[in-house]
């Protein structure tokens, strides 16, 4: 049987992390279908279908789809679901939203977050903040599973699967959309990011946030931050990198003025090389950094940022 | 309106875990145990709520093992008025836990369900999602902040991009994230005065919820590790490491 892919978009393209998805889905089944569902989501459609490894793509009009709201896209997954042995989703905010709705309606368990697929039916997923790894087993019809992005290397383009419109569901008349707040930025976004700076309390305020900015845009990488930098204020919520945040697995992660509690080493400790500057020689960041540098971070990071400039 | 939250009890966020030798699961003999974090700041939003007069009774939840009574005695020491255990000592997954959830439901008929968006053990984030599902009811997944007014809650949800806003039909469930609230310390006349709460005891069975896991643990390992690095003296020296030993610049 195949396996179906729920594709979060934003109209015009489906979200870089599809790609992944559809790569962790073609580990469980001998055949992809994606599902593109929205209003006007034809670009979107045709951007999964753009996948390789996609066979065919589901499109699915309905003016109630426009905002995926759980209570008006579930129904449409579950009604298709019995056609699948998987439905997969990306771990981000609208799988984590949709896809436990979507097993409730379905009476099965899902998989929340794997990172790896060791067979069709069994699965490594974090608990504890990735401290410990579990390997799980589903015995159910269908499988409801979660992916981690950054565990499974993306699919590539290049694909053609033949689009498919399909009927939509309506609206279940119980939540509507009242607007969005979302941070407008030019960097690379944070999960996709070649590189990651990210800062924490030692910035001590949002202000000091525009030495990391000037340093990311050197590097051309996103940014992010500790829960402790997000709870005083000094940036919006989407930074956090952590265990109920995002996770992160950059090529470079420079984490400044971070001690490195265990909820955010969660985030970011699969990143290729870590890079440390505190002025706490103890801190725990530490003990995860390739290369630590330990000193006033107002010193260092410009001199950083000059370094860099120097090529 | 009553609002019903769930507790549930974890090892404490502070403890450094740790992996049984025959990689059967976590140790948690001995080990400090604490209300799940998110879970508090769900107590905490319902207290508030009926300090304000949007609430009439604030009930606490819990399911698992005796001592699962312990968390539920926090939630009233912080100001839930009862709480309800079910008492079990199996292995209750989110999809078991939302079942008997939507039990507890049924016969108390809450306006309002809040619970943590995750456990910091198991990491599923899925229970309150699968009881408004099985319920039929809206959800708020993730809230920063809540609005209750005429039928109907405002609620603010973190997101991958940001925040955004949406309106929900009660009754309905809501998730909470770090922001909606900072929770409080019980005081220690209210601890005593917790003590004297009523707390209900059902057996999963009493409720014709049937528990048993759907997921099979095969084994639990500790996580690879990374290997030590260094530490560098001056900013020339992390950019040359950087530039020509890990070559990411």
């Amino acid at each position: 049987m195949a396996v179906l892919v729920v594709a979060a978009h934003d109209g015009k393209t489906v979200r870089a992390n599809v790609a992944n998805a559809v790569a962790a889905a073609a580990q469980m089944g001998p055949e992809v279908h994606v599902l593109v569902a929205g209003s006007n989501a034809g670009e979107a459609a045709q951007s999964a279908a753009a996948i390789q490894g996609v066979a065919k793509v589901l499109q699915a009009e309905d003016a109630a789809y426009a905002n995926w709201l759980a209570e008006d896209i579930a129904p449409l997954v579950v009604k298709l679901a019995p056609n699948y042995s998987h439905v997969v989703m990306a771990a981000d905010s609208v799988g984590k939203n949709i896809a436990p709705r979507v097993a409730a309606m379905l009476d099965v368990a899902q998989v929340s977050e794997a990172i790896q697929v060791v067979s069709p039916d069994t699965f490594v997923r974090p608990i504890y903040a990735g401290n410990a790894m579990a390997t799980v087993q589903s015995a159910d019809k269908i499988k409801i599973v979660t992916v981690r992005p950054t565990n499974f290397k993306a699919a590539v383009g290049g694909g053609s699967a033949a689009i498919e419109q399909i009927e939509g569901t309506g609206s279940a008349g119980l939540s509507s959309f009242a607007g969005a707040e979302l941070s407008k930025s030019e960097r690379p976004e944070l999960t996709s990011a070649k590189i990651v700076v990210s800062g924490g309390r030692g910035l001590q305020s949002g202000e000091n946030f525009k030495m990391l900015e000037t340093l990311a845009d050197k590097l051309g990488a996103g940014l992010g931050a500790s829960r402790a930098a997000v709870d005083a204020g000094y940036v919006p919520n989407d930074y956090q990198v952590g265990q109920t945040g995002k996770v992160v697995a950059p090529d470079l992660y420079i984490a400044i003025g971070i001690s490195g509690a265990i909820q955010h080493l969660a985030g970011m400790k699969d990143s290729k090389t870590i890079v440390a500057i505190n002025k706490d020689e103890e801190a725990p960041i530490f003990q995860v950094a390739d290369y630590g540098l330990v000193g006033d971070l107002f010193q260092l990071v410009p001199e950083l940022t000059a370094a860099i400039e120097k090529k | 309106m009553k609002v019903l939250v769930a507790v549930k009890r974890v090892i404490d966020y502070n403890v450094k875990i740790r992996v049984k030798a025959d990689n059967t699961g976590v140790e948690t003999a001995n080990v400090k145990m604490s209300m799940n974090p998110f879970d508090e700041i769900a107590v905490e939003e319902a207290i508030r709520m009926k300090e304000k007069g949007a609430a009439t009774e604030v009930i606490a939840f819990s399911a698992g093992p005796a001592q699962c009574q312990e968390t539920i005695r926090t939630a009233l020491a912080m100001g839930a008025d009862r709480g309800i255990l079910v008492q079990s000592d199996a292995e209750l997954q989110p999809l078991a836990v939302a079942k008997l959830l939507k039990a507890v439901v049924d016969k108390e008929q809450p306006g309002l369900v809040i619970v943590g968006k995750q456990a910091i053990d198991d990491d599923s984030n899925q229970t309150g999602q699968m009881l408004a599902a099985l319920l039929g009811w809206s959800v708020g997944t993730f809230a920063n902040k809540l609005n209750v007014a005429d039928g109907t809650v405002e609620v603010k949800r973190e997101v991958d991009g940001g925040l955004e806003n949406i309106k929900i039909k009660m009754p309905a469930v809501i998730t909470t994230d770090l922001r909606l609230n900072e929770p409080r310390y019980a005081s220690l006349p209210n601890i005593m005065k917790a003590k004297k709460k009523p707390i209900e005891t059902l057996a999963p069975d009493a409720l014709g919820v049937d528990v048993a896991p759907r997921l099979k643990t095969l084994k639990v390992e500790e996580p690879p590790k990374r290997k030590s690095g260094i530490k560098v003296k001056t900013v020339a020296e992390l950019v040359e490491k950087l530039r020509n030993e890990a070559g990411v610049i």
